[in-house]
């Protein structure tokens, strides 16, 4: 408001002295926007899964129960874990198919560790929506290819957990283990 | 009209006021002031000093987990520290084998995932410190966020480790109801002066730390309210620090925000 | 107020244009906050309390909001999960915090905003109804703070809750049936954590709507300022934008220095130590002391040891004396009969005004003591000042007193009379 009398500022304001203004109120703005922006990150990164639950995120499991055929269950992440003894007859049927047939390419070593390849280790979450498939459990249905069944939305699985029918798009996942002894896994 | 009724509501709370205050200062110039054995012989902490004190205080880890074995070795027969979990432990220098094994010594009733029972089993890394059963007299208080639920915080807990000492004389003479029953202890630190927890740190070497620190009484009650300060503060030195580097940035932007606004209002005269 | 000076919205961009026929938005916002909201240029720094409240307030509903993601409504989890979220959740010792001292932020504020208030006279026509809803935001942000000190269940909390519902059940009759129904029960309980987490939640929100009022009502007449004296011509304002935003922006800057040396360095100072034992029903804390913003009220409560005329239990009297002690603000726009609003021209009122300061944080130090001697002689003593503050002092003063002369203009108060009489005459 050049109009008010008894101002000390030059009506006439050089224009070094604009750019110099200009930069300020620019900087000033700027840094409110870094600092917003700052304050936005503890408020995301808090939705994020806390100590406690990251703590959870390793199990080891003993399986030496369970006898070829059989499979059992674990919990992982709360999730369920399907650790099965496969039979020599069910491990032939996976490597018999041909994998470039598969929508998700996978072979049963892939899946396995050396030295263990009967022990097929998997999450028990059906890649489709997340129910958990049938077949690890006594006596359930284990579908047309013999591995695993999922009863929401008709995934059939292979016995080497691969999708081979059904809507689901990728084989079940094998999580990270390693085997701590002959009979003792830990996942995660 | 509202005025009249505003003056006389204001005088009946007034008269209120002054009634009571009336008694109340009969009463004062009868009893005086308040004379009770606490006011007399209750003391204040005495001064600590630790590393995590001050806006740039950072725990020394050493003597947190020198703190930890007093704790576990002496403490922890009473008292849990619940808000603990046994993986919190690495943040003050346990190795990941170490907590596993000292988390295995804990039996945890929990349930099982599978199938939904409450079954012990060996505690793990993830679990929290159990709870202590206690038999005796008196109750022992959680640890876990001691050093923030009594004034004096640190302090406290050294004072009171280290305070144990005979009734005076003097209280008794002026007191005399005031003995401290049998099976309490005098400690002038502790709120109503006699506490059910007897002595816990009594002699030197009664602890004996991991890093071969000389294990003096000082020493222990010192190490362990370092720890406890932890126990109740785990994210001090990380507060601390956002702190720092957030208050310089906001000075900063700050100075920014000033010299843009003398410049928006330089043309406004008296601002 | 739009001053027929008032700059107007003008969209250029085609799409503001067609959002301005659409929903003026941004015409709305122009005219609450930016060019088109032309305020008194000598506002001093005490005017920038309001805008600081609304900060603090969308601090408090964010941080409050992302802890409800983690809290736990239920007595048996209630406190560990509020130290869940200070160990284990991602910054949770941040906005939990944030959260606790914020709380204390903004009453700071908001007082230093309502002692604007009484020292420049802002309740008084035409800002009465600006006045009234501000005493009604104050009495929701005292509910809602108290019913979120209750949520961590230690022991203040649980010991609070009993202490300030107990208040409800000295009305005579309905007194006892109002408490059990205020509590859900006989004693506060699961019923009462859950109903308090639930307003806790909501009554924000009511705040958030009635200072949307308190600001609508706020530009009917516009700002008031440090003279008292109405807007006249151009020259005694400047717009908002960016005038103001300018100012408010960076006195932002400073709260949140402020704000933030507490949230970092001393989160726990302006606490209670007992608030980190959880709540025992078995045993009372030695010292009961709610939080540091209600000790004068608390002081008022407990000043009232005799029963008056006889009749009126001392209870009673003390629960309606501290409820008095806020309502009778209600009643200020026309106690203050003084035309002048301004106390920096009103001699005598000045005075009060600064003993009333002083006492109120006497009765402060006073409620946040021990319920024995000096300091209930004092709180007495100080509550008696209080009394005859408000409904004695300010009516009979505003009667009696002699004003100092107002300037004609509030540019003349700001340039001196010369300077001004040319600006007046540009303008």
């Amino acid at each position: 408001m050049a109009h008010d009398a008894g101002t000390d500022t030059p009506t006439v304001i050089d224009g070094e002295g604009v750019r110099r203004r200009d930069f300020i109120n620019i900087a000033a703005v700027s840094a409110a926007g870094v600092g917003g922006l700052t304050v936005l990150y503890p408020l995301i990164s808090q939705m994020a899964p806390s100590a406690d639950v990251l703590a959870e995120s390793s199990t080891q499991v003993d399986f030496a129960q369970v006898q070829p055929g059989q499979a059992m269950k674990a919990v992982f992440r709360k999730q369920p874990v399907f650790i099965r003894n496969l039979t020599p007859k069910e491990i032939q049927e996976a490597e018999a198919v041909d994998v470039s047939t598969l929508r998700d390419p996978q072979t049963l070593k892939e899946r396995t560790k050396p030295g263990h390849e009967n022990w097929l280790i998997t999450m028990g979450v059906c890649t489709h929506l997340g129910c958990i498939p049938l077949g690890a459990g006594e006596g359930e249905v284990r579908g047309e290819f013999g591995g695993y069944f999922c009863p929401c939305h008709g995934s059939q699985y292979d016995t080497a957990a691969r999708i081979r029918k059904g809507p689901a798009p990728k084989n079940l996942e094998v999580p990270p283990y390693e085997f701590t002894s002959d009979t003792v896994v830990k996942i995660g | 009209m509202i005025r009249i009724f505003s003056i006389l509501a204001g005088l009946f709370f007034v008269g209120a006021l002054a009634w009571s205050l009336l008694w109340d200062t009969i009463g004062f110039a009868h009893d005086g002031l308040p004379n009770t054995v606490e006011k007399a012989f209750h003391e204040h902490p005495r001064p600590l000093k630790l590393s995590s004190d001050g806006w740039f205080g950072k725990f020394d880890r050493k003597q947190v987990k020198r703190g930890f074995e007093v704790y576990n070795q002496v403490c922890a027969s009473c008292h849990a520290i619940q808000h603990v979990a046994y993986r919190d432990l690495a943040d003050i220098g346990m190795s990941e084998s170490e907590i596993k094994t000292l988390a295995a010594t804990a039996t945890v009733n929990a349930k099982d995932p599978l199938t939904g029972e409450m079954k012990d089993r060996p505690g793990l890394p993830s679990d929290h410190f159990q709870a202590v059963v206690y038999g005796g007299q008196g109750t022992p208080p959680d640890l876990s966020l001691i050093t923030k639920a009594r004034h004096g915080g640190a302090a406290y807990v050294h004072s009171l480790l280290t305070g144990y000492t005979n009734q005076p004389a003097e209280l008794l003479k002026r007191f005399p109801d005031a003995k401290t029953p049998d099976g309490l202890h005098y400690n002038p630190y502790f709120a109503n002066l006699n506490i059910a927890m007897p002595p816990p740190l009594t002699s030197d070497g009664q602890v004996t730390y991991s890093d071969g620190t000389k294990a003096t009484v000082e020493q222990m009650s010192t190490d362990v309210a370092a720890f406890l300060v932890w126990t109740a503060e785990p994210k001090l030195d990380k507060r601390h620090q956002v702190g720092f580097w957030w208050v310089g940035f906001l000075i900063y932007a700050t100075v920014l925000g000033y010299m843009s606004y003398r410049n928006v209002w330089a043309e406004k005269k008296g601002h | 107020m739009s001053f027929p000076w008032a700059k107007t919205y003008t969209p250029k961009h085609p799409f503001m244009v067609w959002m301005d026929e659409k929903l003026p938005l941004p015409r709305l916002v122009y005219n609450a906050v930016g060019g088109g909201y032309e305020v008194p240029r000598n506002l001093n720094y005490f005017w920038n309390f309001g805008f600081l409240a609304g900060l603090c307030l969308v601090i408090q509903i964010v941080s409050g909001i992302v802890l409800a993601m983690h809290y736990g409504g239920d007595t048996r989890v209630a406190f560990n999960s509020t130290e869940h979220i200070m160990r284990d959740v991602n910054y949770g010792w941040m906005l939990r915090y944030g959260h606790a001292n914020g709380a204390s932020a903004f009453f700071v504020v908001v007082y230093a905003h309502i002692f604007r208030g009484f020292y420049y006279g802002s309740y008084k026509a035409p800002r009465e109804m600006v006045w009234l809803l501000g005493v009604v935001i104050f009495l929701l942000m005292m509910a809602t703070a108290f019913m979120g000190y209750v949520l961590p269940w230690g022991q203040m909390s649980y010991w609070g809750a009993q202490v300030i519902t107990g208040l409800f059940s000295a009305i005579p009759l309905v007194g006892d049936a109002l408490h059990t129904w205020l509590l859900g029960g006989f004693a506060p309980d699961n019923a009462t954590l859950n109903r308090f987490f639930s307003l806790h939640y909501l009554l924000p929100f009511v705040i958030l709507g009635v200072i949307i009022l308190h600001i609508w009502a706020l530009h009917i007449p516009g700002s008031s300022n440090p003279t008292g004296v109405e807007v006249k011509s151009e020259s005694d304002t400047v717009p908002f934008y960016p005038y103001f935003v300018a100012k408010d922006g960076w006195t932002i800057g400073l709260f949140l220095i402020i704000y933030s040396l507490f949230v970092f360095f001393m989160p726990n100072a302006l606490g209670h130590p007992d608030n980190y034992i959880p709540a025992n029903p078995m045993q009372t804390p030695a010292h009961i002391v709610p939080e540091w913003y209600f000790w004068p009220f608390y002081a008022i409560l407990r000043s009232f040891t005799q029963d008056w005329l006889w009749i009126v239990p001392a209870k009673l009297m003390g629960v309606l004396a501290m409820f008095a002690a806020i309502l009778v603000w209600f009643f200020l726009p026309w106690l203050d009969r003084s035309p002048v609003r301004s106390g920096s021209y009103r001699p005598l009122y000045r005075k009060f005004f600064w003993v009333l300061v002083f006492d109120v944080l006497v009765l402060g130090y006073c409620g946040g003591s021990p319920a024995e001697q000096p300091y209930v002689m004092i709180a007495q003593i100080a509550s008696i000042y209080y009394f005859l503050h408000f409904f004695v002092i300010v009516p009979v003063v505003s009667s009696i007193e002699r004003p100092d002369p107002l300037p004609f203009s509030i540019t003349e108060s700001v340039l001196g009379h010369e300077s001004a009489a040319v600006a007046e005459a540009q303008a």
